[in-house]
């Protein structure tokens, strides 16, 4: 089974050339195991694409693919037709913790990015860094340090520092995850809000089934063992979506649809086992 | 500021309350003040001697203050190349473990032989004693870096020094720190071990360590309590400069440097 599944939504929009694209992608580990298999998958500019799948279906396996640190050992990807290693300046990655850096300020944590990237002056970095603090809602507490700031603070800021450099793709590995619901159904609404600010491509891995349908233009359901695509599941959902979007019946069959998928690959695998 | 020195108040209350008890002790037993001096007894005859206990301090201060710099210019070099690679790690480490094991005055005797009796000398004995906990500590924090934040630099096109500015050396300075604080007191100890061999050419003219033994052989037990307390001060100056500077360059981040929010 698998190998290609069409992008919908890019068939919808029309043939409009995808800006990242995986191609009968495989990795295995040096240990001789397979944790992604055959997998192809399209993101058409402005996509915003969630991983969801079982523990070991190497969603988050894919997102490091992206990087470039982790070698690929099949097919390939590509990033607005380039490899992943000559497409880093476009790509910002936000982790599950928020890797701030202790030792700065959340001013100076923002700065990084640019600082890394080079090419601008600090006062440059200043004025740009307070802008994107401005953006996610945190002018109050430039000079504080990571330590005084509560998760999904840090978590804001770890967004504006993953932005500042302007990508064309925000890969996210569960960056919600650690954080309660209340604040994740807040942060989710942010990050929509800034989506409609500044067009990025985004691919983004959770274990919610909730958050993903509502974020998401597209969710695909991997299988473990090896991960393969077993499902993509277009959101029609018109943007920007509203917090209502969650009682909205279409939006709860979705995620019924989402989760049943999820419960027959993980009553498949008891089968297999027993 | 006012925060170290409460922090001071405290075990300065101890040392008060310690040398009281060992007033009344020696007053109320009797005790022969070449076996236990009173403090009175200690303080008067360390005033009389003042000169020659400051120049015994001024050596040693030197002695030891000295050899820790150099230990800690030498630890962090030695520490940033260990840190370098796992293959480097794996060779060399043993041997700076040599450092920690093999007893001071095992070697003492031939550091005295090649380089001569004097501060040379006793210079060398505090660098080697102070070495080990600079180098193991500051290691760990140069190689222990989140692995995320190190991702985070490389997938932002860091380059090694950015890396090593950036990430790697604010990262270490707690480890570092550590060391600093073992080193600091080893420095004083390593002082006096080489004086113990090095200056015992120097008649009259020593630091702490010399003193110490000279004022035995005469039986000057209550000078000798007076060259011990300035030991012991010495030690601690040391010590509480480089909490000092741990609190200056970690308590706006770091949680060892932290006191719990006023309660």
């Amino acid at each position: 089974m698998t190998a290609t599944l069409p992008s919908k939504a890019a068939a919808v929009e029309g043939q409009t050339k995808p800006f990242a694209s995986v191609a009968g992608l495989t990795k295995r580990f040096s240990n001789g195991v397979t944790v992604l298999e055959n997998v192809s998958l399209d993101l058409a500019p402005g996509d915003f694409v969630s991983l969801i799948g079982p523990s070991g279906c190497g969603k988050s396996t894919l997102l490091k693919l992206f990087s470039g640190l982790s070698s690929i050992s099949g097919g390939e990807i590509t990033v607005d037709g380039m490899k992943p290693d000559d497409a880093r300046e476009l790509m910002s990655f936000i982790f599950q913790d928020a890797t701030l850096l202790p030792w700065r300020t959340v001013i100076g944590n923002i700065e990084l990015g640019l600082e890394l990237e080079g090419g601008t002056t600090a006062p440059q970095r200043r004025a740009k860094a307070f802008e994107l603090l401005k953006l996610v809602g945190l002018s109050d507490v430039a000079n504080h340090y990571p330590r005084q700031l509560s998760g999904g603070m840090k978590m804001r800021v770890s967004i504006a520092r993953a932005l500042s450099t302007r990508p064309k793709l925000l890969l996210m590995d569960e960056p919600f995850g650690a954080l309660d619901e209340m604040t994740r159904d807040y942060l989710n609404e942010e990050l929509l809000r800034l989506r409609e600010e500044q067009k990025w491509t985004a691919l983004f891995v959770t274990h919610s089934v909730a958050e993903a349908v509502f974020l998401s233009t597209r969710v695909v359901v991997l299988q473990a063992k090896p991960g393969r695509i077993r499902r993509d599941i277009v959101i029609p959902f018109p943007f920007p979506r509203l917090p209502q979007l969650r009682s909205d019946p279409a939006y709860l069959d979705l995620v019924g649809q989402v989760s049943q998928a999820l419960r027959d690959i993980c009553l498949e695998t008891k089968e297999a086992r027993a | 500021m006012k925060r170290f020195l409460s922090q001071l108040g405290w075990p300065v209350g101890v040392f008060i309350a310690v040398l009281a008890l060992w007033y009344c002790g020696t007053k109320l037993f009797e005790v022969p003040a070449y076996i236990l001096p009173d403090p009175l007894r200690v303080i008067s005859v360390g005033w009389e001697k003042r000169d020659n206990l400051f120049s015994a301090v001024r050596i040693s201060a030197v002695e030891a203050g000295g050899g820790f710099i150099l230990s800690v210019i030498g630890g962090v070099i030695i520490a940033f190349i260990l840190a370098q690679s796992a293959l480097i790690r794996r060779c060399m480490f043993p041997y700076t473990i040599l450092l920690q094991t093999v007893p001071i005055v095992a070697i003492a005797p031939l550091i005295l032989m090649w380089f001569g009796s004097g501060i040379k000398s006793v210079l060398l004995i505090v660098f080697i004693i102070c070495l080990f906990p600079i180098i193991a500590n500051t290691t760990q924090g140069l190689i222990s870096v989140d692995q995320n934040l190190l991702n985070l630099f490389r997938m932002s096109n860091a380059s090694r020094s950015q890396v090593l500015f950036k990430l790697r050396f604010p990262h270490a300075i707690p480890n570092f720190f550590v060391g600093l604080r073992i080193s600091g007191g080893l420095s004083v100890i390593g002082a006096f071990t080489g004086e113990m061999f090095a200056s015992s050419n120097a008649v009259g003219e020593g630091g702490l360590g010399y003193s110490i033994i000279y004022a035995n052989s005469q039986l000057q037990t209550d000078y000798l309590f007076a060259l011990v307390i300035a030991c012991a001060a010495l030690g601690s100056c040391f010590f509480f400069t480089v909490v000092f500077f741990e609190w200056l360059f970690l308590h706006n981040w770091h949680a060892s440097a932290m006191k719990p929010d006023a309660e």
